[in-house]
C-alpha cells in the first residue's frame, strides 16, 4: 500500500487538556480523507500538526517514510486552505496566488503561466486585479485554494473550507472540490464538523471525539457500521438501545428478541443496539410482523416522513418510511437481521478512584461524597457507580461537584448523558429527565434510584 | 533563547521608563532642596506636604486641589455629552453623520497648543474673562471626543433589537433608555470617563492658555511656572510618589477585577 | 428610531461653537494686523524671519528623529507584546501604560534631573530621550493594538506557502500592521512639533521648539503673528492627516 502519511503514537496537550491522544492513522497517496468530529475534538489540531504549526508531545509525523517533525511548516511540501481564508487583505487576487512561488524565486513568466492556469480551473480567470475584499465568500474560497494548489502540494489540507458559506454555494463547492481532487490527483486532507459533507467528499473517514480516533473506514462502513455510540449518533439519523446478546446471532432489545449477524460477543452479554430509522420496516403480514407500536407522532420531510412510534413494550423509535401512518394508528414492524448493528458496552458503570475519608465519607473527585464503604479512614478504595446512581440538580448549590451535560443519547425509553465535571473528569448518567447540552448542574449520589449498588472495594494495586 | 531577549528587551524598555519615577520615589525621602543630594532619611517633606506647611509656595495643595475638580468636573460633563451625542450620532446616517464624525476627530487630532490658542482667541473674541469656567470649558472640547468614541463601539456591539424588545415588553421609551440601554452603555461609560478624567489631569497646554490672569494654577501649570523659576518645590517629590502609588493601586484593583471577570466567562 | 439622531445636536452646536469657531478664529487671526485690517504680513514675517524658520526646522527635524526612534524602539516592544508566546499577561501593557497617567511636567522634569545628577549635559540628545521617553507609549499602544487583532492565520498562510517565519514577518504582518504604525506616528509626530514646555526642561532653554515660539507670541500679546504660527501647524496638521485614513484605531480607548 502506498502511504504518503503515517502518523504513529501522536498525543498533544495544550497545559493540562489533553487535547489527542495516541492517535495512529495512515493516509493513501491521492485519497481524500476527511477527519470528522464535534468542535474540540481535536481535528484541527491535527491539521495544524501536520501542517507544523504546533509540534507534537509525544509521536511522530511520518510523510514518504520520512520524519516531519522538527522541518518547519515553509518547507514542508503541503499547503493550507485556511478556516476564513486567510488571503492576505494588502494584496490583489494575483498576488496573493504568486506569493508563493515568488519566495521559491520562480522565474516571472513560469508565475504568470501558473497563476492563470490555476485561476481558470477555480473559475476564476479575469479576477487576477481584483482586490480579496472585494470578492464574495465563495470567490475568497476559489482563490484560496488557487493559491495553495499552484504550488503544486503533495498534499492538500483544508480546515473546514465550507464553514463559512451558505447552505447552496457549500453544496455547489462540495461538489467542485470532489472535482478538483480527481483533477489534481493529490492528497486532500479535509477538517469539517459536517458529517454530511464528510460523507459526501471522502474515500476515508475518520471520525475523533474527546481526542482519540473513533473509527475509521469509507463512508459506507461509518454509516452502517458503527463501532460505538457516539459515531452512530453523529452520523446520520439512528435508535440507539440497551440490547443483550443472548447467542452468536440473536440478540435482544426493546424486550423483543431479534436475529442478527454479528458473532462473537459472547452469550448473555451486555450491548447497545444500533437501528437505523430507515431500516424499521412497516407490514401487514402477521407472519413476518417483530412487534407492533403505535404512531405518536407523523412529519413530512421532503422525501421521506419521519414518525416516532411507541412500542408495546414502552419503548419510543423513529422510523423514516416514503409512506405516511396516521398518527394514533397501531403498526406492525420489522427489522432485518442485516440492519441490525450490535456494539459492544463501552462501559457498564462510572469506575472511579477515591480515598475513605471517615466511616460515613469517601473522597471522590477532590470532594466528599457520603457513602459508607466498612473501610478504614485513608484506605484507597475504588467505587463503581451505576449510571441510574447519580443524579443531576437544576441548583448547583445542591450537588457536591458541579458539571456540564456534555452528551446527549436517546435510548428509546431514558437518556444517557456524558456530564463533563468542573476539573474535566466524565460522568454517565441514565435519566428520565429531560436536560439540554451544555446545561450546567450539580451532581451528588442518590443509591435509591439504582437497582443495583454502588459497589466499593479496596482499590487493587495491579489495576493502576 | 529568542523568548529570553523578547523578556529582556521589555524589561529594559520598562526600568528606563520608570527609573525616573523611582529616582523622585527615593528623594522623596530626603529633605535636600537640590535633587540627587542625600542628607538622610526624613518623612518631613510628605508631613510638609500633607499638612500645608511648605517652605515656599504654599499654593501647591490648591493647585492639586483645582486640577482634581477641574478634572472631574470636566469628566462628569463630556461623559454625559459624549454618550448622549454617540447614540446621536449612531443613529444618523449618510453624510451629517460623517460630518459629526469628523469634527469630533479635530480636538483628537489637534495638538494641545492649536486646541489651546484657538479657544484662547475664542474666549478674548468674545471678551469672555478668563478663569475656572474657561478651563473647564476647554476641557470638555479636547475630553468628549474620547467619550464619545469609547461609548460608539459599545453601540455597535449592542443586538438594535434589544431596545425594540424592551418596547415590546410594554417599556415606554424612557425606561427602555434607563433600564436597558444605559446599562449596556455603561462599560464604555465609564471607561470614557476614566479616559476623560486623565486627560483632563495630564493636560497642561490648554489650560495654560485658558486659565487667564486670575492666578488659577493647575498642578501642571503650577510646575511650570515653579520650574521657571529656576527650582522644584521640594514637596513635589512626594506628592508624585503618592500621585504613583495611588494610580498603581486603582490599577492592581482594575487588573484583579478584570482578571475574575474574564475568569468567570471563561467557566461558563 | 429616527428622533434620536437629534441626540447629537447638542453636541455638533458644542462643537461647532468650541471647535469650528476658535479654528476660523485662528485664520482670522493670523491674516490680521493689530488694528484688524487684513494683511498677509505676518506670514510673511514668518517666512522672512531666520530664527523663526531655523526654529520650525529645528522642530521638524527632532519630531522626526522623535518619531523614527519610537517606532525602531516600540515596534519590536508591541510585537513582543502581542505575541502570546512572549508575553501572556495583560500586565506588562499595562506597565507600559501606567506612565502616562503620571503628569507629563512631572515625569520630564524627573527626567531632566536625573540627567542633570548622573552630569550629563541637557542638549539635543538629552531632549531627544526625553521625548521617546514621553511619547513611547503612545507609539507601542496602537501598533500593539493592531497586532493583537491580527489574525494569526495571515502569517501562518505565508509560512505554509513557503516564507520563512522572518519573510512573513515582513512580507505580511508589517504591512498589514501599517494601520497601526500611521495612529502612532500621528500620536507622535505632531504632538512632538508643538510641545513646549518639554524641551525647555529638557535642554535648560537651550532648543527651542516651535511650539515654544507660538506660546511666547501669544503671551506677550503678539496674538496675530502667534494666530499664524498656528496656523502654519494647522497647515501641517492637514497634511499629515491625509495619510491616515483608518482612525479606527483610537477605538477602544486606553484601558
Amino acid at each position: 500500500m502506498d502511504k504518503i502519511i503515517e502518523i504513529k503514537n501522536l498525543s498533544k496537550s495544550f497545559g493540562d487538556k489533553k487535547v489527542l491522544e495516541d492517535i495512529n492513522l495512515y493516509i493513501r497517496r491521492g485519497e481524500f480523507i476527511t477527519l470528522l468530529g464535534p468542535s474540540g475534538c481535536g481535528k484541527t489540531t491535527l491539521l495544524r500538526m501536520i501542517a507544523g504549526f504546533l509540534q507534537p508531545d509525544e509521536g511522530s509525523i511520518l510523510m514518504d517514510g520520512k520524519e516531519l517533525a522538527g522541518v518547519p511548516p515553509h518547507e514542508r511540501p503541503l499547503n493550507t486552505v485556511f478556516q476564513r481564508y486567510a488571503l492576505f487583505p494588502h494584496l490583489d487576487v494575483y498576488d496573493n496566488i504568486a506569493f508563493g512561488l515568488k519566495l521559491k524565486k520562480v522565474p516571472e513568466e513560469e508565475i504568470e503561466k501558473r497563476v492563470r492556469r490555476v485561476l481558470k480551473l477555480v473559475a476564476m480567470s479575469d479576477y487576477e486585479d481584483r482586490d480579496v475584499e472585494t470578492l464574495s465568500g465563495g470567490q475568497q474560497q476559489r482563490i484560496a485554494i488557487a493559491r495553495a494548489i499552484v504550488n503544486q502540494p503533495k498534499v492538500l489540507l483544508l480546515d473546514e473550507p465550507l464553514a463559512a458559506l451558505d447552505l447552496k454555494m457549500r453544496k455547489d463547492m462540495q461538489i467542485e472540490l470532489k472535482e478538483m481532487h480527481k483533477k489534481l490527483g493529490i492528497t486532500f486532507i479535509y477538517v469539517t464538523h459536517d458529517q454530511e459533507e464528510a460523507l459526501t467528499l471522502s474515500d476515508t473517514v475518520v471520525v475523533l471525539n474527546e481526542g482519540r480516533i473513533q473509527q475509521i473506514g469509507t463512508p459506507v462502513d461509518i454509516y452502517n457500521e458503527p463501532v460505538n455510540c457516539f459515531v452512530a449518533d453523529f452520523i446520520g439519523e439512528s435508535n440507539i438501545l440497551k440490547g443483550r446478546m443472548i447467542r452468536d446471532r440473536r440478540v435482544a432489545f426493546i424486550k423483543h428478541e431479534f436475529d442478527c449477524v454479528d458473532e462473537g460477543f459472547g452469550e448473555d452479554v451486555k450491548v447497545d443496539v444500533v437501528v437505523r430509522p430507515e431500516d424499521i420496516y412497516f407490514t401487514t403480514d402477521p407472519a413476518k410482523c417483530q412487534f407492533k407500536a403505535k404512531v405518536n407522532s407523523c412529519i413530512f420531510k421532503g422525501v421521506h416522513y419521519e414518525m416516532w412510534v411507541d412500542t408495546d413494550t414502552g419503548y419510543e423509535l423513529m422510523i423514516q418510511d416514503y409512506d405516511p401512518y396516521p398518527v394514533g394508528s397501531e403498526v406492525m414492524l420489522y427489522i432485518d437481521p442485516d440492519d441490525i448493528q450490535v456494539m459492544k458496552k463501552e462501559r457498564l458503570c462510572n469506575t472511579l478512584y477515591g480515598t475513605v475519608k471517615d466511616a460515613e465519607t469517601v473522597t471522590l473527585l477532590d470532594a466528599d461524597f457520603p457513602l459508607k464503604s466498612g473501610f478504614e479512614p485513608g484506605t484507597e478504595v475504588k467505587v463503581e457507580i451505576p449510571f441510574e446512581a447519580v443524579d443531576l440538580m437544576d441548583n448547583l448549590d445542591d450537588g457536591i461537584i458541579d458539571g456540564e451535560v456534555h452528551f446527549i443519547l436517546y435510548m428509546g425509553d431514558h437518556y444517557h448523558l456524558t456530564i463533563k465535571t468542573d476539573d474535566g473528569d466524565f460522568l454517565w448518567v441514565d435519566t428520565n429527565d429531560i436536560w439540554d447540552k451544555g446545561d450546567l448542574v450539580g451532581i451528588r449520589l442518590n443509591p435509591e434510584n439504582s437497582k443495583k449498588e454502588i459497589k466499593i472495594t479496596k482499590k487493587d494495586e495491579q489495576a493502576q | 533563547m529568542k523568548k529570553f531577549f523578547a523578556k529582556l528587551y521589555i524589561w529594559v524598555l520598562l526600568v528606563v521608563l520608570y527609573a525616573p519615577l523611582v529616582f523622585i520615589a527615593i528623594f522623596s525621602f530626603t529633605e535636600s532642596k537640590v535633587l540627587g543630594s542625600w542628607e538622610g532619611f526624613s518623612t518631613d517633606l510628605y508631613r510638609n506636604l500633607l499638612t500645608g506647611q511648605m517652605q515656599g509656595n504654599a499654593s501647591l495643595l490648591a493647585a492639586v486641589k483645582n486640577t482634581v475638580l477641574i478634572a472631574l468636573v470636566a469628566a462628569a460633563v463630556s461623559t454625559l455629552l459624549g454618550s448622549v451625542a454617540a447614540i446621536g450620532i449612531h443613529n444618523m446616517k449618510g453624510r451629517a453623520k460623517k460630518a459629526v464624525t469628523f469634527l469630533n476627530n479635530i480636538p483628537m487630532i489637534n495638538p494641545d497648543i492649536i486646541t489651546g490658542v484657538s479657544l484662547f482667541l475664542l474666549f478674548v473674541f468674545l471678551h469672555f474673562s478668563q478663569g475656572y469656567l474657561t478651563v473647564i470649558l476647554a476641557h470638555i472640547t479636547f475630553c468628549t471626543p474620547y467619550v464619545v468614541l469609547s461609548v460608539m463601539p459599545k453601540l455597535q456591539q449592542m443586538n438594535p433589537n434589544i431596545y425594540e424588545a424592551a418596547l415590546d415588553l410594554g417599556a415606554t421609551p424612557q425606561v427602555a433608555l434607563r433600564k436597558v440601554l444605559i446599562p449596556q452603555l455603561r462599560p464604555g461609560m465609564v471607561s470614557g470617563f476614566i479616559l476623560a478624567f486623565t486627560m483632563s489631569l495630564d493636560d497642561f497646554a490648554v489650560t495654560f492658555f485658558t486659565r487667564g490672569t486670575i492666578g488659577l494654577d493647575t498642578l501642571s501649570t503650577y510646575i511650570y511656572t515653579d520650574a521657571r523659576k529656576g527650582g522644584l518645590t521640594p514637596e513635589l517629590r512626594p506628592l508624585m510618589t503618592l500621585i504613583f502609588l495611588v494610580v498603581l493601586i486603582l490599577l492592581i484593583i482594575i487588573n484583579i477585577r478584570q482578571d475574575r471577570l474574564s475568569k468567570l466567562k471563561e467557566n461558563r | 428610531m429616527s428622533k434620536r439622531s437629534n441626540w447629537s445636536i447638542p453636541y455638533a452646536i458644542f462643537l461647532v461653537f468650541f471647535v469650528v469657531l476658535p479654528l476660523v478664529l485662528v485664520m482670522v487671526y493670523a491674516f490680521q494686523d493689530s488694528q484688524g485690517h487684513f494683511t498677509l504680513g505676518n506670514l510673511a514675517k514668518f517666512f522672512t524671519d531666520k530664527d523663526a524658520l531655523s526654529t520650525f526646522a529645528v522642530s521638524i527635524e527632532v519630531a522626526l528623529e522623535n518619531t523614527a526612534l519610537c517606532i525602531l524602539l516600540g515596534y519590536p516592544a508591541a510585537w513582543i507584546l502581542a505575541n502570546k508566546q512572549y508575553n501572556k499577561s495583560a500586565v506588562t501593557i499595562v506597565l507600559f501604560i501606567m506612565p502616562m497617567w503620571i503628569n507629563a511636567l512631572m515625569r520630564t522634569l524627573a527626567t531632566a534631573q536625573l540627567f542633570t545628577m548622573l552630569g550629563i549635559t541637557l542638549g539635543k540628545g538629552t531632549l531627544l530621550f526625553g521625548m521617546v521617553y514621553d511619547y513611547l507609549p503612545f507609539m507601542i499602544y496602537p501598533i500593539y493594538n493592531v497586532l493583537a487583532k491580527m489574525d494569526k492565520s495571515y502569517a501562518e498562510a505565508a509560512v505554509d506557502l513557503g516564507a520563512t517565519p522572518w519573510t512573513a514577518f515582513w512580507k505580511v504582518t508589517v504591512p498589514l500592521s501599517m494601520p497601526g504604525v500611521t495612529s502612532g506616528i500621528l500620536m507622535v509626530f505632531m504632538p512632538t512639533v508643538s510641545t513646549f514646555a518639554i524641551s525647555e526642561f529638557l535642554t535648560n532653554n537651550k532648543i527651542k521648539l516651535f511650539g515654544t515660539i507660538i506660546q511666547e507670541n501669544i503671551n506677550s500679546s503678539m496674538w496675530n503673528y502667534g494666530a499664524a504660527l498656528a496656523f502654519v501647524m494647522l497647515i501641517i496638521i492637514g497634511i499629515t492627516t491625509l495619510f491616515d485614513k483608518d482612525k479606527e484605531q483610537l477605538e477602544g480607548g486606553l484601558i
